[in-house]
Formats: C-alpha cells, structure tokens, sequence
C-alpha cells in the first residue's frame, strides 16, 4: 500500500464491541422467559398478540421511515420489535387484534417516530400505545381472560379479575383486606410464578426477575430504577399496611401483582426515557413507586404503574439538569 | 483488593504482544531530523547551522524560557540544514537535519553500563541537570520535567508516583524498562524524590505486568521510603490524576495541578532519563518505542535516537504490512494518527502502532439512546453526551458550565458508544473554541 495513504481521525482509534443492536436484542432475549410464561397461561391468545403486536410495530416504523421521513431504515435495530412485545406484554390477552394493531400504530407512530425516531422520544412508546388502547377502549382493556394451562383451543370463553381490581373493588365495597385476600382464589405462590389474571406479560414475576437477572449481567441495565421503583412502593405500601392492615394491602401483594414487575423491569429502565445519572435513575424509580401506590390506593384505577411511568418520563430532562455525576476533583463551596 | 480509581474507565482489549521482547538498540539512520518543538512551551532556539559538525550528546539547540527546554544532538555528523519537515502532528516544523558519520559521543557522558547508585547532587543542582539535559514527560505529554521537579513557592509536595501503569493497550516499553532497567529506576526516583524534598514514593503498576510488579518489589525491599503497588487493569489507570487518588486518595481539584494535593507523577522513562543525566551525565537523546500491532511481524521495543524516521522502525520490526489502515504516534486511545511515516520519532514517540484497514474504519454513526454508558465510563465525572450535543449548537458557555475543560481525552466515552458517536471528536472542538475564545477575551 501506498504510504502516503494512510487513513488520519481522532483517537480513540479503538471501540468497545457494543453496539445498539446487541443492546435491542439484549433486552428481547431477556423478555423470552415471560412471554414463554404467558403463552403457558394464556395459550394461544398470548401468542397470537405478540407476535401480531410485533409485526405492526416493524411494518409501521418502515412504513413511516420509509414513505414519511424518507431517510435511514432502521428497523432491524429490534427495537420496534421490542416496543411492539412490551405493547403485548401490556394488553389482556383476548385483545381483539385490530386493537392491538391501532395499538402499535400510536406507539411507534406518536410515541417514537414523531419525535425523530429511536432515541428522541420523551416517553416509552410502548405505554403511550398502552394508555392510548386504555383510554380509547377500556373494556376491552380490562376484560382478562382466565388463566387456562397451554390451552391452544382458540376459545377465549371465560373472563375473570386481576388481584387487583378484586382487592380494589372489595376494599371500596368496606371489606377487609385479610378476608378478600382469604376468598381470593390465587395464592401468593400464583402471584410469583404468574398463575393469575392480568395484561399477558405482567403476570409472572420470577420469568420477570429471571430478565432482570439477565440484563444486569449482560449490563445492559443497572440495578437503580428497579431498585428504588420496588423498594419505594415496598416501603409505602408497608407504611400503609402498619397503619391499618385492613384497609391497605401489605406490600408483597402490590409487589406481586399488576404491572409492578413489568414495569420496573422492562419499562422504566427503558434508556431512552429514564435518566443519565444514577442519582437521577434513583428518584426517577422511587418516584413511579410512588405515584404508583397513590393511584392504586387512594385513584380510581386499581393499577397505575403506567401513568407513574409516563409522569415521571416527562420529569426526565428536569432531573437530568438537577442530578449531576460528581465531577472529580470539584470545588466544594 | 487490587486499588484503581473509583469512577469510570474501560477494559479494552490489551494486547500486549511486544511484552516479551527485550529492548533492542535500533541501528543508526543515514541521516535523522530533530524538530526544535518537541515539548509543551516555547520551542527551543536553534545553536547549530549548516555545516557544523556536531557530535552525540551535544547540545543543538537552547531552551527558550522557562516552559521550554534544551535539545542535544542524537548521532554525530555534519548539519545539513535547518528545514521544516513534517513531523507528527502532521505539521511542518523546524527541524535540524543531520547527516549521520559516525556515533561519536560526547566525551563528558559515561557510556559504561556500570550502575551508579550513590548521588551527591542537591535539589538545586537536580533541576539544572534535568534542564540541561533537556528530559521532558515521556509518557507522550511531552510537559518539561524541570518544570514539575521545581514546586512553586508556597506549596509542597509529599509524595512521588512513578507511573508504571502503562495503561495502554498494546504499548510495553515502560514494561520492558521495569523489568531491564529497574536498578537505574529505583536510583532515578530517589534522586526525584531528593529534588522535591519528599520522603515517600509509590511505584504504581498494572496487574498485567506481574513480573514487573515481583521485579520492583524484590529490589526494592531495601528502599523503605519507595512501595510497589499493584494496580487494578482499567484504562485509564495511567492517568496522572487517577493514579493519584489511587494511591493517595486525593483529588487533584478541577483545573489545578498534581502538586495542589502535595503529589508529583512522573513516567517510567522519563526517571530513567532522570537518572541518566544525573548519573551519567547523558541528556535525552534517545527513547524506548514500541513498534507493535495488526500485521506487524516483529512485535518490538527499539532504543531508538530521536529524529529516527518512523519508516525506520517499523522497517526494523518486519515492515508496513498490505493491509494497512492506520500508523498511530502512541497508543490506540489516546495516540494521534500519522498521515505519512516519513517523520522523525520525537522525545514523545512512545509507540508507533499500526491499524489494519478494517479496524481503521469507523463505524456508522446512529442516533443517541440515552444509555448513559459514556457518563458511568468518564473518569471525570463528566457527561460527554450532553458535552457532544452542546458543542454541536454551538452552545459554548453552558459547556464551561458543564466541566468541559476538565476532559482529559482518554476516549472512554468515544470508545464504549453503542451508536460509535463521536463524543470525544465534539468535546475537542468545544475545547479549543472555548481557550480560543478566552484568548480573543483577553486581547
């Protein structure tokens, strides 16, 4: 080679071997255990969903990227494909399919695409096609189907409760907790392993947990925002239940049940809608946990996890300006 | 618990493949060019013109001022003239172009191998030899080490450093000389320490090098003031001030100087030169350089004179491979890209490392995900992403307010991106604007 052709730029002349794909499909790999739980549950329904939810969210943001911005297609980078699974993972599993296609359509379309694509939106587009279907379709939204093992039959016949709503629905009624926890037909042990009512992939919280694991090793997320998500609706559910056990659920429960896990695992951790400092991932989980507790307790709507997520999404860019790293060697006035 | 620095930094890979090979003298040029600028300061004042015959080891040119420092002749031969060539900041330069007859030394230089442990000189004296022999920061910063052995008045050292840390990948030459000149170095710190009137000195090394960190730690057994430390492998552990809040576990404060905590660092082959000069009488006029990387076929650490022409060194380590991207002056973080091997190796050539063509590319640029690795890898506590996204709006008073003068450009940043933006290359621009605008100011 000529030597008068050598190529000159700026150090570093060396790269990590990250890459924003490996990262999408970091987090699709870690989302495998519960949906694996969900199709155990809700059969074929659950499948059906997902695999529908994904393919609208992949064809809409090619449509988009390529007949609208006219620029880069990118939607191999998976993480179409990640907010069409989490939309799924966010819907009863005898949707009607049409909804859940409408479904992506706002997520991918308002909730990413319409800010500049990956990595401009302010909130997680996978919830703002959540709510959008919540608000536009309620009973549809929460018309759960009972859990039947590996039923592939195609019938979405019976319906039941979430734990939630039950309790929720009991405590306004003036029942105690202790007795509709008593009547309840799930035990604690349903809860973790995802034997339960619910959106399909909020239900079990160790294929959940088993994500989690996976994504912390992979470091593709760190422990902050689920940490402090948790740990915050533990301790104010738990403040709660000291003061009167009989109007309040105990704090295993709110843990348990609902979008709880879901979200602090694969929603708030979202990068792109969460902070950039630690200190700041750490009030940004501790306030979804918060106003989590308060829609669930004292809201109309038993589960809030949703809102609290996309409250604080959009306290993000404050808490980016107010929660600095420490800067080495500053000056301390 | 192996001790590293608390925040930030990366693990690339290391590949230290000259590690083993000992340090062999490279043969002279026919003819070599020694720039007038090859430090940090002012560069020095030319005392030679065409025709002069100079030997090895004599002075060629003079410091001009304080933050500047002297420059001797590296063979002996004929001046052929005073010219700007290229060297490598890719810029022509002053440089004094000597055709080499022979290696005829400077009579006053002891050129015995025998190791001279015991010194008589004071802390006054140090400095003047140090000046005069015109050693400056081998590790690549080039700063006079004059300069750092002199603490302003007022303040105070208590501990020196000798960084060991060679966190670079690929680079070995600090490694090699622990190992072969690790007598002369322990001398060269005592002396330093006797210059800054300290009684404590740390050998701060990286746990890759193990036989060093056993080498150092058994001869220096008898140096109680001097004690060897293994150091975490994380890049950059080299970093003057995280080896100090290593070691020391104090901050240099933002914009200050090692010496504001009472600490002074200096390179592996800049106390060899130290101890060169005061013991030998010698000046710097030669240097080990790493001739390393993808498709070279002789892996080597040369002594090489200054004002060798690069091509020289990598002809001696098996030639420029075909596929050749880049020739990097350093190492692959923070070394600066040749555009031509047709320049003479400085007194800050640390290494010369060649890149494959495929490794040379940089990778497709995508969008921001707000990941926040560059924040958790910068060693500074600084937030590159939002430093990179100012500077491109030109928004250069809130970069101030954001640290930027605070970058050291380690790359940390540039180099753990998922989406291969480059960070670094924005940070840069937003520094130099804003000195460049300070300057404007100040007019």
């Amino acid at each position: 080679m000529d030597k008068n052709l050598l190529r000159v730029s700026f150090s570093p002349h060396i790269t990590g071997d990250d890459s924003v794909r490996k990262i999408m499909y970091g987090v699709i790999l870690a989302m495998l255990p519960a949906f694996a739980v969900s199709v155990y549950f809700f059969g074929f329904g659950a499948l059906k969903i997902t695999l529908v939810a994904i393919i609208s969210a992949v064809l809409f943001e090619w449509l988009i990227q390529k007949y609208i911005l006219k620029g880069a297609i990118t939607i191999l980078d998976g993480s179409a494909v990640i907010t069409g699974m989490l939309l799924a993972f966010n819907v009863p599993s005898n949707l009607p399919l049409w909804m859940i296609i409408i479904g992506s359509l706002v997520a991918i379309g308002i909730g990413k695409m319409s800010f500049g694509g990956l990595g401009n939106n302010p909130f997680n587009p996978a919830l703002v096609g959540r709510v959008f279907l919540h608000i536009s379709f309620p009973v549809d939204m929460i018309t759960w189907p009972k859990v039947s093992v590996m039923d592939f039959s195609m019938v979405d016949a019976h319906t039941g409760a979430t734990p939630l709503s039950i309790v929720k629905e009991g405590l306004n009624n003036g029942e105690g907790f202790t007795d509709i926890i008593n009547q309840m037909p799930v035990s604690y042990m349903d809860m973790f392993i995802g034997n339960i009512g619910g959106s399909l992939g909020e239900v079990s919280a160790i294929a959940l947990l088993a994500g989690f694991l996976y994504m912390l090793v992979r470091k593709i997320v760190t422990w902050h925002i689920p940490v402090s998500m948790l740990g915050s609706i533990a301790i104010f559910t738990g403040i709660l239940f000291l003061a009167n056990p009989e109007k309040y659920a105990d704090p295993l429960f709110h843990l348990l049940t609902g979008g709880a896990m879901l979200g602090a695992v694969f929603m708030a951790t979202d990068m792109v809608t969460s902070p950039m400092t630690k200190k700041g991932m750490l009030i940004f989980g501790a306030g979804i946990g918060i106003i989590t507790v308060f829609i669930r307790t004292f809201g109309a709507y038993p589960e809030g996890v949703s809102f609290a997520i996309l409250v604080m999404n959009a306290f993000v860019p404050l808490l980016n300006r107010a929660f600095k790293p420490k800067r080495f060697g500053e000056k301390r006035s | 618990m192996l001790k590293t620095f608390p925040k930030g930094g990366v693990h690339p890979a290391e590949n230290k493949i000259s590690a083993d090979s000992p340090i062999k003298k490279l043969k002279l040029p026919e003819q070599v060019a020694i720039p007038v600028d090859q430090h940090m300061g002012a560069p020095a004042k030319p005392l030679v013109s065409k025709g002069d015959k100079v030997r090895t080891g004599q002075k060629i040119a003079e410091s001009a001022g304080f933050i500047s420092t002297n420059i001797h002749s590296s063979v002996s031969g004929t001046v052929l003239k005073i010219d700007k060539v290229m060297d490598t900041t890719g810029y022509k330069q002053a440089a004094i172009i000597i055709k080499v007859e022979g290696d005829e030394w400077d009579e006053s230089i002891d050129r015995s191998e025998d190791i001279v442990r015991e010194f008589t000189a004071g802390p006054e004296d140090i400095v003047k030899k140090v000046l005069e022999s015109g050693i400056v920061g081998l590790g690549g910063a080039t700063f006079p080490t004059h300069v750092k052995l002199s603490v302003p008045k007022g303040k105070k050292a208590d501990v020196f450093i000798l960084n060991g840390a060679e966190c670079e990948p690929y680079l070995t030459s600090d490694h090699r000389m622990m190992l072969e000149k690790g007598e002369e170095l322990l001398t060269g710190m005592e002396i330093i320490m006797k210059a800054l009137d300290v009684n404590k000195a740390y050998i701060g090394i990286e746990n890759n090098k193990p036989d060093a960190i056993r080498h150092l730690e058994k001869i220096a057994a008898d140096h109680k003031d001097i004690e060897v430390c293994a150091l975490k492998t994380k890049y950059p552990q080299g970093g003057e001030k995280q080896l100090i809040k290593t070691l020391t576990g104090r901050e240099v404060p933002s914009g200050g100087l090692p010496v504001d905590v009472g600490a002074v660092v200096h390179n592996v082959g800049t106390t060899f030169a130290v101890y060169e000069a005061v013991q030998k009488n010698k000046p710097l006029f030669e240097r080990v350089v790493t001739v390393t990387g993808t498709g070279i076929s002789g892996p080597s650490n040369f002594l090489v004179r200054i004002g060798t022409p690069v091509s020289a060194l990598i002809e001696a380590a098996g030639g420029l491979p075909a596929d050749c991207g880049k020739v990097i002056n350093g190492g692959p973080m923070m070394g600066k890209a040749l555009n031509t091997i047709d320049v003479p190796v400085t007194k800050g050539t640390s290494g010369i490392l060649v890149i494959d063509s495929k490794g040379s590319n940089r990778r497709e640029v995508q969008n921001c995900i707000r990941c926040a690795r560059c924040v958790s890898v910068c060693p500074l506590g600084l937030e590159p992403y939002l430093l990179m996204s100012l500077a491109e709006r030109s928004l250069w008073e809130r970069c101030e307010q954001e640290n930027i003068l605070d970058c050291m450009e380690c790359g940390s940043c540039s180099y753990t991106c998922p989406s291969a933006r480059p960070l670094l290359d924005h940070i840069r621009l937003g520094k130099a604007t804003i000195i460049n605008l300070r300057k404007a100011k100040q007019k």
